[in-house]
Formats: structure tokens, C-alpha cells, sequence
């Protein structure tokens, strides 16, 4: 069986971002320390508003030493990467980071806005180029606000600070007699009023001030942000402009379809190219040695032709004979009858352990088994996979809807051949990431595609390709036995965790630590795990790791709570205890927070009213990507096990909200999603050939089945953190319990359509 | 040869073969890129564009049974002089939007249901809309942004 070890330098990449955003909050948390006191929410709330602390940036505006490649200069003032304004007052805010549907192309440019007292109405936000200036540029982990936060204030301060000293100079009067407000500064004494254009050139003439020099606002003084802002392309999109990667066209371009062989990882041996180049439009088909790992690109058969639909259509002619001596071989079924079997014994390798689990169960008042399972799934982005790419006298360059742009240049120059100082990548809008695109195999692909045809040519996958060629997220099983005391109390927890590796280390969110709640506080806990070795490739897939570990972990703490005759809410708030924050390596959540939301969804939802017979609330609380987030769904199920989510009641800390309509929308978002996912979504695998192909095998959720949604948000003093992903995992062990309590029946397997239930 | 009516005007297209679907006669050939591909078998509704005024998915009709018949995509339910639909100004009053691939395709089949039905109910609404999906699940939104062009926000919004 194949190895793909390349796959998991997305692991150690998104691993690293984690961590910098779970440290954050923590050294948020760790500059507040009076916090650690029995509280209730409400001074709770008032104590966090001591929150300082800061993220260490490797790049500070008006850093002189930072190139500023590719980045226009070109406006009036231009004090750093993100602000420009011209003689006319237009002022234009570069967000750095890809707009995949996260609202980041709205949000970053708001926090700029704020500081800088513009005009929101008249501010034009772009998509900025990929340059050094900017640092990494990514959408993932939940990280475009919590990582930028400071530094876009003070991209917004500074420009502000550089236009009163203008306006100072210009008038003659002390700097501290000014005030700004909407792209304006302004002299109450001699009423004088100056627009930020027309400062723009005298503020250009001077020097860019300290950061230690520039005051931030501080929240009371907030006038935009926490708004509900609408989407800045919300315009064009409903006007159906080119804006995403699929929509680009330039003079002369070719586009081209890509086959790769239907197991990951084999080669081609031969293929009917001639007769294929003899098709009507075809230009050109030609093999692709590619690379062995996924990330950098399959070997495969490229079609080049004068459309999309010549490229399709030819594509489908193609006969390959492939090479799968070294392509996966995996099958679902034989993994999981391997599992139930590995399911009755310990791991083979212990991940954590705490006190004396196997003491614990013998003095238990009762124990409680249960072994789980969930699928592999696709990230299946509407937009499929696409890049457009020009190869041209010994440089290439790109328009694409990636997650990952900095991190794609080395890749690409070496698909590409050319030094990386020979690339240049230009963002589009992306229809939809959840991971998929933190991967730039297609970037790969279409750079060794581009070298060798003389045009500009766009590589689109079929929506086939796109699901039989995702980087899935992995399935697991777990095995679990957990003992309640006398007292009613979790006393022993087990999991033997059976995952998937390859290269010998686990997949791409297959690894768990165990630092998941009940990890952080049972006394006697054991993690094990036993990997089997796989051959798909693996990836991100929104909310890694999380979207399964919360399933299992928050269902199993449920059984655990029903079968010590205690409510699940109590004995979620008996785990969190004093309000503390916890390191890092216990898993990073502040358990103040945490009880927070859990009362807060549980009173809004009204926890604890008798329900009419076959429908239920469930409960869920889970900690990931820093952000706090308790969930109860209510859900009824017909006796042909047809189960409708009525409402989902969110309650979340993410710290102060950026944008509210952008927040809203992503739990609405992460809700749908979680209970699409866990009722009808799974990518099956035989031979090492994905099952499901399009989205009649792939059933997303659609309209007619969408609940109510209500978010509420509570808005700590912590600083912001993302809201892309961590309102999805506690959902689906929040349905998973409702189903419990509307029916007595525990689901454990998913995807639910596998036990038999329908929407 | 191919000769189009597509919102409105009169278009040829000399360079697609018989069986392109229209989907792909837009997108490559007339430059109209709002119409999206997202699955190619009628499953997804990314593609929906009207034929006389109904909705119709795209990706599924050869542009040849297209012709002599009037196709409307989403460039075309704005006014010439630019004026937005109701729904138009409802999706961005709502903020409906997540990564907005699919939204062309859900203003088509919503266009289409306030035509047939000017006040519908949640579950007009449902079956109406059931043909296109939303990666990013958008729904609750699309509900409330169609119930705000209709006029009857405070009747059944959401």
C-alpha cells in the first residue's frame, strides 16, 4: 500500500496556526488572572473587560525592512500595505487574506475602517495582491481576525494619526484640539473640516509614526464594528460579475481538464492520446509526469481545447491503461470490520493517561460501553477545483481561488520549474473552501500544464474529479468504557481510538490528544489508539479533528450523565467548575466561558420543558479554534425514523464580534452544515476508488430541511477570535443526544441515513 | 452556427459545437460567467437560467434547443438603466451571500416563484427552492430575503 507522507505537511502547517490562535487566547486569558474566582456571568463578563495581552507579530505596520513586491503605491498616501487614499477621498483597504465565504474580504477591511475613522459607505475594500508586505496570507483555522487584529488597527490608527498631524500642521493648532469621523478631520474651535483626500498628499510627507506611538480605540469608542455589515461583492454577486477563480478569462486563453488515475496515486501506462487530439476542438493532450504525493500533484492526462466543454467532453472519450502498483488500495468496509474487531481490546499505543483507570472501574457504581463511527467526507466546495495559469518567458503567473497563497508559491515554482521570485498570484473570490483549497495540488497541476502551452489556459475539474480527488476528512472509531461513582460522578474514561495513518503518523485529523473535554477533567482517564494504514489523501476539513472528536466525545459524556440518573447540563457545569483558564496543553479552554454559553443556550432554549412524545433537546458544548460554543437542538423523530431539526439555539464567545451579519451568517452556516454532514454525507472507498462521484451519491442538505437558527453571542473582552468553523462541532452531538431524548434509541454510527434515518 | 436571444438581444455564436450545453455557451462563448457550473447533472441548480420565463437548469439543454426562445440570466433581472430587482436588493439587504457561488442560480429560481406566486409561504418557499443547493447553507436567509421582496417579511420571516 502507497504512502503519502507529503499530505501531512498541511498537518504541521495548520498545527502550527492552531496553536499561535489557542496561545493567543490563553495569553489573553493569563493577563486577566483575577478571573480564577467562583463568578457568576454577568461579573464574569465584567472582569474579562480587564483582557489585555497581545499576539508577538512577525510583521509590524510601517516595518521599513518588509518588501513591498507587487503592492500598488501608487495613491496619494500610502502609509502601509493596507490603506490608500487618493486626492478625491477615495479610500481603498486591502484585505490580505482570501475571501472564501468566511467574510473576511468584508471584516479585515472593517477593523481598518474603525481605526481610521472612514467613511464605511464610501470605503471601496479589494482583495489585496500576494506579497511579502503581507506576511502569511491564508483563510484557514478560524485565523484571519485573531491573527490580523492588531495589526490592522494600527494599519488604521497610523494612517488616522498621520491625517491629524496633516490637518495640525495645515491649520496650525495642537494635534489633541482635532477629532475625525467619517473619512473627515475636524476642528470643533475654528469649525474647519478637511477630507482625508484632501490631506492625503501632506500626510504622505511625513514620517510613519511608532506603533508604540499610536493610540487604539478602545471598544466603548466603537462605532462600526459589532455592526451588521453586509458583504462588500454582495453587489456583484447578485449581479453575476466575474469574480471567482472559475470566471477568469484573458486574451487567447485555452482551458484544460485533467484525468487522474480513479485510485490515488497511480500513473499512467498508456492512453489513446492520438485519437483524442483528432477531437473536435482539442488543441492538445499530452501526459503529466506529476509528482508521488497528492499536494504537489498526480501524475495524469491533460486535454488542452478552445472550451470547457470541448476539454469535458474529450475527456470522456480518453482510454487509460494505469499503473496501480503503487496507488491506495484501501476499502471502507474491510477498515471497518477491522475496527469492531480492534474495538474489543486496548490500543496499541497509549496516547494519555491520567490516575488509575482500571481501579476506578472496579469500584464503580456502573459502567458504560460504546463504540462509534463516522465516515470519511468531502470538502465538495460548489465551485469546483480551478486555476487559471500564463507561462511566459521564464515566469508564470496564477488567478486563483486558493485558501493557501503563500503557501503555494514554492510549490508552484517547483511545478512550474522557475525560480519563486518568477511567480506572481493574483487572489480571486472563492465559492467555497472548507479546507479543500488549504491544498494547491490543482495549482500544481495547472503550472505544469501551463508550461507547456503557449496561452494562458484555465484548468476546471469536473464536479466528478472534484469528488473523487478531494483531500477527505478522515472517518474513525472509538471504542469506549466510562465508570460513574457512587457520587453520580464521572470517575474512568476510556477511548480507544482507531484512526488512520500514514507514513506512520496519524492523518490529517485523525490525531487526537485527548485534551478534548472530559480529557481536561476526570481523574482517571486513558486514551489509546491503533492507526490503520490508509492510502487516500487526507486534509482540513472545516473544523478538523473537532467536527469528529466533538461527536463522539460530547455523546459519550450524554450516555455517561442518562446513566447516572443526572441532567446532562449539570454535569457539563459540575466538569467546568471555578471559572479558570486552562494551559495550552490541556486544551486551551477557559472554563468560565464555557459555563457561560452553556447556560446561556440552555435558558434561551428552554432546557428542562417537558416535550410532547418523539421529540427531544440535546445538548453539546465544544471548545475549538478558541472559540466557546454550546449548542441545543431540538429534534423530533416519526416512527419511520424521519427526523426533522426543528431549532438550534447557538451561544457562543468568540470575544468582541466583528461584523454581526458576517457572525450570524457563519453559525447559521456551521449549523446546516454539522447536521447535513452527520445525516446523509459519506465517501466510501473500494479498491482505492472513491464510490461517489456527484451529488445525487453525496445528498447535502437542502432548503426544506434547514432549521431555525438562533446565535446568540456574548460579547467577552477577549480579543476576537475566528467564527469560519467553531460553531459546526457542537451540533452534531447536540442532535445526536436530541434524537436520544426524543426516542431512548443512541445513534453512534454516522453518517444517520446508515441506522436507517431519514430528513 | 448558433443564433441566441439572451436577455433581450439578439447574439450569434459561430465557434460552439451542436451538443455544448447552453450552461457552457454563456460561460465560454458569450462571456456571461453569473450562470455557474457546479455538478453538470442537474443536481446542484448553480446553472438555472430562464427559457421563456421558466427555470431551467442549463447545464442539462444543448444551446441548439435553445434558440428561437428567450434565455434570461442573472445579468439580465437588473433594469438596463441598472436598477436592481426587489430580490437583487434583498440579497444584499439580507446579506444572504456566503461565498456567493450559488446565488445566481438561487435568484433565478426565486425570481421565478415571486412571478408565479407573488406571497408565498415557507413552504412555497421550500419546494420552490429545494432544486439548488448552498454549500455554505445559506437557506435561512434566502427564505428571509425572498419573504422581504415579496413584501410579506412580517407574515412568515424567520
Amino acid at each position: 500500500m502507497s504512502n503519502v507522507p507529503n499530505n501531512q505537511y498541511a498537518d504541521d502547517y495548520m498545527n502550527t496556526i492552531m496553536a499561535m490562535v489557542d496561545n493567543k487566547a490563553a495569553q489573553d486569558a493569563a493577563a486577566q488572572a483575577p478571573v480564577a474566582q467562583s463568578l457568576d456571568r454577568r461579573s464574569f463578563l465584567k472582569l474579562t473587560g480587564m483582557a489585555g495581552g497581545g499576539l508577538v507579530l512577525a510583521f509590524h505596520v510601517g516595518d521599513k525592512n518588509v518588501a513591498m513586491a507587487n503592492v500598488d503605491t501608487s495613491a496619494a498616501f500610502a502609509p502601509n500595505a493596507y490603506v490608500r487614499i487618493s486626492k478625491d477621498n477615495v479610500i481603498t483597504l486591502f484585505a490580505k487574506n482570501p475571501e472564501i465565504g468566511q467574510g473576511v474580504k468584508t471584516a479585515l477591511p472593517m477593523i481598518i475602517a474603525e481605526e481610521l475613522d472612514a467613511d464605511w459607505a464610501t470605503v471601496r475594500a479589494e482583495q489585496s495582491a500576494v506579497s511579502a508586505a503581507y506576511g502569511q496570507q491564508m483563510a484557514g483555522g478560524s485565523r484571519s481576525v485573531p491573527s490580523n487584529w492588531d495589526t490592522l488597527r494600527k494599519a488604521g490608527a497610523t494612517a488616522r494619526a498621520m491625517l491629524v498631524s496633516a490637518a495640525a500642521k495645515k491649520w496650525n493648532v495642537p494635534e489633541g484640539e482635532l477629532t475625525t469621523d467619517k473619512s473627515f478631520v475636524i476642528h470643533a474651535g475654528s469649525k474647519k473640516r478637511a477630507s482625508y483626500g484632501d490631506l492625503a498628499e501632506l500626510a504622505a510627507t511625513l514620517p510613519v509614526p511608532a506603533d508604540a506611538s499610536v493610540t487604539l480605540k478602545k471598544r466603548e469608542q466603537y462605532k462600526l464594528l459589532g455592526a451588521r455589515i453586509t458583504g462588500v461583492d454582495n453587489k456583484q454577486i447578485v449581479t453575476g460579475q466575474p469574480l471567482f477563480g472559475i470566471d477568469q478569462k484573458l486574451p487567447g486563453m485555452l482551458y484544460a481538464a485533467y484525468e487522474k488515475c480513479p485510485a490515488h496515486g497511480g500513473k499512467v501506462k498508456s492512453a489513446n492520446i492520438d485519437e483524442i487530439k483528432m477531437l473536435p476542438g482539442v488543441k492538445d493532450c499530452f501526459i503529466v509526469d506529476g509528482t508521488a504525493a497528492a499536494t504537489t500533484g498526480y501524475p495524469g492526462i491533460a486535454i488542452i481545447a478552445t472550451s470547457t466543454w470541448a476539454a469535458f467532453k474529450a475527456k470522456r472519450n480518453l482510454r487509460v491503461e494505469w499503473d496501480e502498483t503503487n496507488a491506495a488500495k484501501d476499502s471502507w468496509a474491510q477498515f471497518t470490520g477491522q475496527a469492531r474487531e480492534l474495538g474489543k481490546q486496548q490500543g496499541a499505543e497509549k496516547v494519555k493517561e491520567t490516575g488509575n483507570v482500571d481501579e476506578a472501574f472496579t469500584k464503580a457504581a456502573k459502567t458504560v460501553e460504546g463504540f462509534y463511527t463516522y465516515p470519511f467526507v468531502s470538502h465538495s466546495p460548489l465551485e469546483p477545483m480551478n486555476c487559471t495559469a500564463w507561462y511566459r518567458d521564464g515566469s508564470i503567473e496564477f488567478w486563483s481561488p486558493t485558501q493557501m497563497p503563500t503557501a503555494a508559491l514554492p510549490l508552484v515554482a517547483a511545478a512550474a520549474g522557475v525560480p519563486q521570485d518568477k511567480v506572481k498570484i493574483n487572489q480571486t473570490r472563492v465559492g467555497g473552501g472548507f479546507g479543500r483549497r488549504l491544498m494547491n495540488d490543482y495549482m500544481c497541476e495547472v503550472a505544469m500544464i501551463a508550461k507547456r502551452v503557449n496561452a494562458p489556459v484555465k484548468l476546471t475539474y469536473t464536479r466528478e474529479d472534484d469528488m473523487t480527488h478531494d483531500f477527505y476528512r478522515p472517518g474513525g472509531f472509538h471504542s469506549f468504557k466510562g465508570a460513574i461513582d457512587a457520587n453520580g460522578k464521572i470517575s474512568a474514561w476510556q477511548d480507544h481510538f482507531i484512526t488512520f495513518a500514514s507514513g506512520g503518523r496519524p492523518v490529517s485529523g485523525g490525531a487526537m490528544q485527548g485534551t478534548e473535554m472530559p480529557g481536561p477533567f476526570v481523574p482517571n482517564f486513558r486514551l489509546t489508539q491503533t492507526k490503520l494504514n490508509l492510502g487516500q489523501p487526507t486534509g482540513p476539513w472545516r473544523a478538523p479533528g473537532s467536527n469528529s472528536f466533538a461527536f463522539v466525545t460530547q455523546c459519550f459524556i450524554h450516555e455517561l450523565a442518562v446513566a447516572a440518573g443526572r441532567d446532562h447540563r449539570d454535569v457539563l457545569l459540575e466538569m467546568c467548575g471555578e471559572p479558570r483558564q486552562l494551559t495550552a496543553a490541556e486544551g486551551g479552554l477557559h472554563t468560565g466561558r464555557a459555563a457561560a454559553v452553556i447556560k446561556l443556550a440552555t435558558e434561551k432554549a428552554g432546557w428542562g420543558r417537558k416535550m410532547p412524545e418523539g421529540r427531544g433537546l440535546g445538548l453539546a458544548f465544544y471548545y475549538s479554534h478558541a472559540g466557546h460554543f454550546a449548542e441545543v437542538a431540538e429534534v423530533s423523530v416519526d416512527k419511520n425514523k424521519k427526523v426533522t431539526l426543528h431549532k438550534v439555539v447557538v451561544a457562543g464567545d468568540v470575544g468582541k464580534i466583528v461584523n454581526m451579519s458576517g457572525a450570524e451568517n457563519q453559525s447559521q452556516g456551521c449549523v446546516i452544515d454539522g447536521f447535513s454532514t452527520m445525516m446523509g454525507l459519506e465517501i466510501g472507498f473500494e479498491n482505492g476508488r472513491v464510490v461517489q462521484n456527484n451529488f445525487h451519491q453525496y445528498p447535502l442538505l437542502r432548503i426544506n430541511n434547514a432549521p431555525i437558527v438562533e446565535t446568540h453571542f456574548i460579547e467577552s473582552d477577549f480579543s476576537p477570535t475566528g467564527i469560519g468553523e467553531p460553531a459546526l462541532p457542537p451540533l452534531i452531538p447536540a442532535v445526536a443526544n436530541a434524537i436520544f431524548a426524543a426516542t431512548g434509541v443512541r445513534v453512534r454510527t454516522l453518517p444517520l441515513t446508515r441506522e436507517g434515518y431519514t430528513v | 452556427m448558433l443564433r441566441l436571444n439572451v436577455n433581450g438581444k439578439d447574439v450569434q455564436v459561430d465557434d460552439a459545437a451542436d451538443d455544448t450545453p447552453l450552461l457552457w455557451v454563456l460561460r465560454d462563448h458569450l462571456n456571461l460567467v453569473g450562470t455557474k457550473y457546479g455538478c453538470g447533472v442537474a443536481q446542484c441548480g448553480a446553472c438555472t437560467i430562464h427559457l421563456n420565463g421558466t427555470p431551467m437548469r442549463s447545464c442539462q439543454m444543448p444551446a441548439s434547443a435553445a434558440q428561437g426562445q428567450k434565455i434570461t440570466t442573472v445579468e439580465g433581472l437588473a433594469k438596463a438603466d441598472g436598477t436592481l430587482s426587489a430580490l437583487q436588493k434583498a440579497w444584499i439587504d439580507h446579506d444572504v451571500a456566503q461565498c456567493g457561488y450559488c446565488q445566481s442560480g438561487q435568484l433565478m429560481s426565486a425570481t421565478a416563484l415571486l412571478k408565479s406566486n407573488p406571497k408565498p409561504t415557507d413552504a412555497d418557499i421550500d419546494a420552490a427552492m429545494a432544486g439548488n443547493l448552498c454549500r455554505c447553507a445559506t437557506y435561512i436567509r434566502i427564505r428571509k430575503a425572498i419573504h422581504a421582496a415579496a413584501g410579506n417579511l412580517k407574515a412568515g420571516a424567520k
